[in-house]
């Protein structure tokens, strides 16, 4: 991973916005943003980023390529998209949020205990095992996510929903030893496999093949 | 029943705003017959609603009186107002127009002594205010209606104050048995001058216009300053008559936006600027002037009054479009938005929000009564498959006043022009 990172800094090592248009998924709509600031305003969540996603754009037209992707800012949208519906250019900002959270994970550089990056990690790892997202699993993980004492006091305090759960046969308790899976296990590993794979070979690509200079 | 004398080289003029009106004159100083037709009851249109002109801060009355001159002057002009353009049929040098009369239910006798509406009582929306007042069902569009005639508002036809206000007038000038009438006639070219109209600033939905009354327009703005207008001048907040001394102007309102209208629409932000003044003038250091812009564009000779406005110590620029207005308990409007020089979140109350609204084509893309080439924002091109249809002014494209007579002059030239070739002197 930090050889992919490597790599990038020295084939872009002048624009990270051509960077961007070519590993980020909508990044070729970043330099449509003219800075009028809707999208900033318009985010509930706006005030808890470090930087707003109109400031995310500056900084990647301006080369700040170590301080965006390892921001935490693109991981704390929650893609309500109240940005892209302002957005008087119809600029994907959500999407190119996750698109740049998506890259950052790629080259390593996601913060650490970033709490979006670590709950998509979990979750995903979950998904991959059954076919099904064992939401039990998840949900006691998610509760010892921060250790021992906050899990057990998070657990005691979650468990008459767990209960009420049980009881109204959303939940089964069961599901804690192993847990239910989809029909085609296999043929899901298989598919899973395929997939990462493609995506493996995409990403390659685009460390390799040299881009147009305009 | 209305009688017009025309011929295929009459010039038949759609629109009698400062477009229309220019295009009709200077044909018709060329000696040219030309048939002007106008929506509303008077000529003029929206540059009659204008306080004052920039950049030079002079008032519109006074071109608006030189032209109202010129056309009264003139024989070659026959203007129709109350009147629409339905249908044309024909080619260059050859056109059929069909033209619907609205009755005014007054004719040519009326002095405009006001007699009629001191009996009527019943009170309309006033257009001229944009219905931030009322006018009476008998009316004077405005001061200096021409021509100067007054209206009976079609509501009151029927009850009776029409007939109480007819008793009224001396001078025998109201014919409540007016009706509507369509009238032919031919003509060799058309200017089609029906201009622009503000771009429905409810649509802007996080700036809140249909829900917050200290919410308003631009062109709105232009009447509360006039002191003819519907506050008399004064600048005071629609929702409870306050002064309006901490004002906020956002720009691009449904312009430069996809959502709303595509194009720039030019006028905006030299309006603010303009408005900004009547706001410093109004409340001189008690003023507190914001103008939420993405950027100013003020150029050639607009560059200098944009310097002069920026001069003013009341007035401060804000590089952001503003998210959202919402508003607190007491009415004032809060502007809320992140700036571009810092990223600033800002939640600002206001006395009042002005929404500098963008220009959209009068008529709709698909409500032209002739084939006409439109852009994909509505106005019109510059075609050679428009024949001897010309656009002039606001029609063809968002321009301002001194720009819109320009490209009337322009039109009116290239009318003249079919018609000469009908007539056999033009190549």
């Amino acid at each position: 991973m930090g050889d992919l990172n490597q790599a990038m800094i020295e084939k872009y090592r002048t624009s990270f916005l051509k960077e961007v248009e070519a590993n980020v998924e909508e990044g070729e709509w970043v330099k449509m943003c003219m800075q009028c600031g809707v999208c900033s305003g318009s985010c509930p969540l706006g005030k808890f980023w470090n930087h707003p996603p109109q400031e995310i754009f500056m900084m990647i037209r301006a080369g700040k390529r170590e301080e965006v992707l390892t921001s935490d800012a693109m991981w704390m949208c929650t893609s309500c998209y109240n940005c892209v519906v302002r957005c008087p250019r119809e600029v994907p900002i959500t999407h190119i949020m996750h698109g740049l959270a998506h890259y950052a994970k790629r080259l390593g550089l996601t913060p650490k205990n970033q709490p979006t990056a670590e709950f998509a990690q979990r979750f995903w790892n979950n998904l991959l095992k059954k076919g099904r997202v064992n939401e039990l699993k998840l949900g006691v993980s998610l509760y010892f996510m921060n250790g021992i004492g906050p899990g057990v006091k998070t657990a005691i305090k979650m468990a008459p929903v767990g209960i009420g759960m049980q009881r109204t046969q959303r939940m089964s308790a069961m599901e804690l030893f192993g847990g239910h899976a989809i029909k085609d296990l296999k043929g899901f590993h298989a598919i899973m496999q395929k997939a990462q794979e493609l995506e493996a070979l995409r990403i390659a690509q685009y460390s390799v093949a040299p881009r147009p200079t305009a | 029943m209305t009688e017009i004398v025309a011929t295929n080289e009459t010039i038949l003029v759609v629109g009698g705003g400062i477009s229309g009106m220019t295009a009709a004159l200077e044909a018709a100083e060329t000696g040219k017959q030309v048939v002007l037709v106008e929506k509303r009851p008077y000529l003029g249109g929206r540059t009659t609603q204008l306080y004052k002109y920039f950049p030079k801060l002079c008032f519109p009355t006074c071109g608006l009186e030189i032209n109202q001159r010129r056309a009264r002057m003139n024989p070659n002009l026959t203007l129709l107002t109350l009147a629409e353009v339905t249908r044309i049929d024909g080619t260059p040098g050859n056109y059929q127009a069909t033209v619907r009369l609205h009755p005014r239910y007054v004719n040519e006798n009326c002095t405009a002594c006001g007699d009629c509406a001191t009996v009527v009582n019943t009170e309309f929306a006033d257009e001229f205010n944009y219905g931030l007042s009322q006018r009476k069902g008998a009316y004077l569009p405005y001061r200096m209606a021409q021509p100067q005639r007054y209206v009976i508002d079609p509501r009151i036809i029927g009850t009776p104050e029409a007939e109480q206000a007819k008793a009224a007038c001396q001078y025998n000038a109201i014919d409540l048995d007016m009706t509507p009438q369509e009238i032919t006639f031919p003509c060799g070219a058309i200017v089609w001058a029906t201009g622009w109209q503000p771009y429905d600033a409810a649509k802007i939905q996080p700036y809140g216009y249909d829900r917050i009354a200290n919410v308003v327009t631009s062109v709105e703005f232009e009447r509360m300053a006039d002191p003819n207008g519907p506050f008399g001048g004064q600048l005071v907040r629609p929702s409870d008559g306050k002064p309006a001394k901490k004002v906020a102007f956002i720009q691009c309102a449904g312009s430069r936006d996809r959502n709303h209208l595509l194009h720039c629409s030019r006028i905006c932000c030299m309006a603010s600027l303009k408005q900004a003044t009547y706001v410093a003038d109004a409340y001189q250091d008690a003023a507190d002037i914001r103008i939420f812009y993405i950027d100013i564009r003020a150029i050639d000779r607009f560059e200098d009054f944009y310097n002069k406005v920026s001069a003013i110590p009341q007035v401060k620029f804000i590089k952001s479009k503003p998210a959202s207005v919402t508003v607190d308990k007491d009415g004032n409007p809060i502007v809320n938005g992140v700036d571009t020089e810092g990223y600033h979140r800002y939640a600002e109350p206001f006395d009042l929000v002005v929404l500098a609204v963008g220009m959209e084509p009068a008529v709709p893309k698909d409500a032209f009564p002739v084939p006409i080439v439109v852009n994909r924002a509505g106005f019109i091109e510059a075609a050679p498959e428009n024949g001897g249809v010309f656009a002039a002014g606001g029609a063809s494209d968002a321009l301002d006043v001194n720009r819109a007579v320009q490209h009337a002059t322009g039109a009116a030239l290239r009318a003249v022009q079919v018609v000469n070739r009908v007539r056999g002197v033009g190549v």
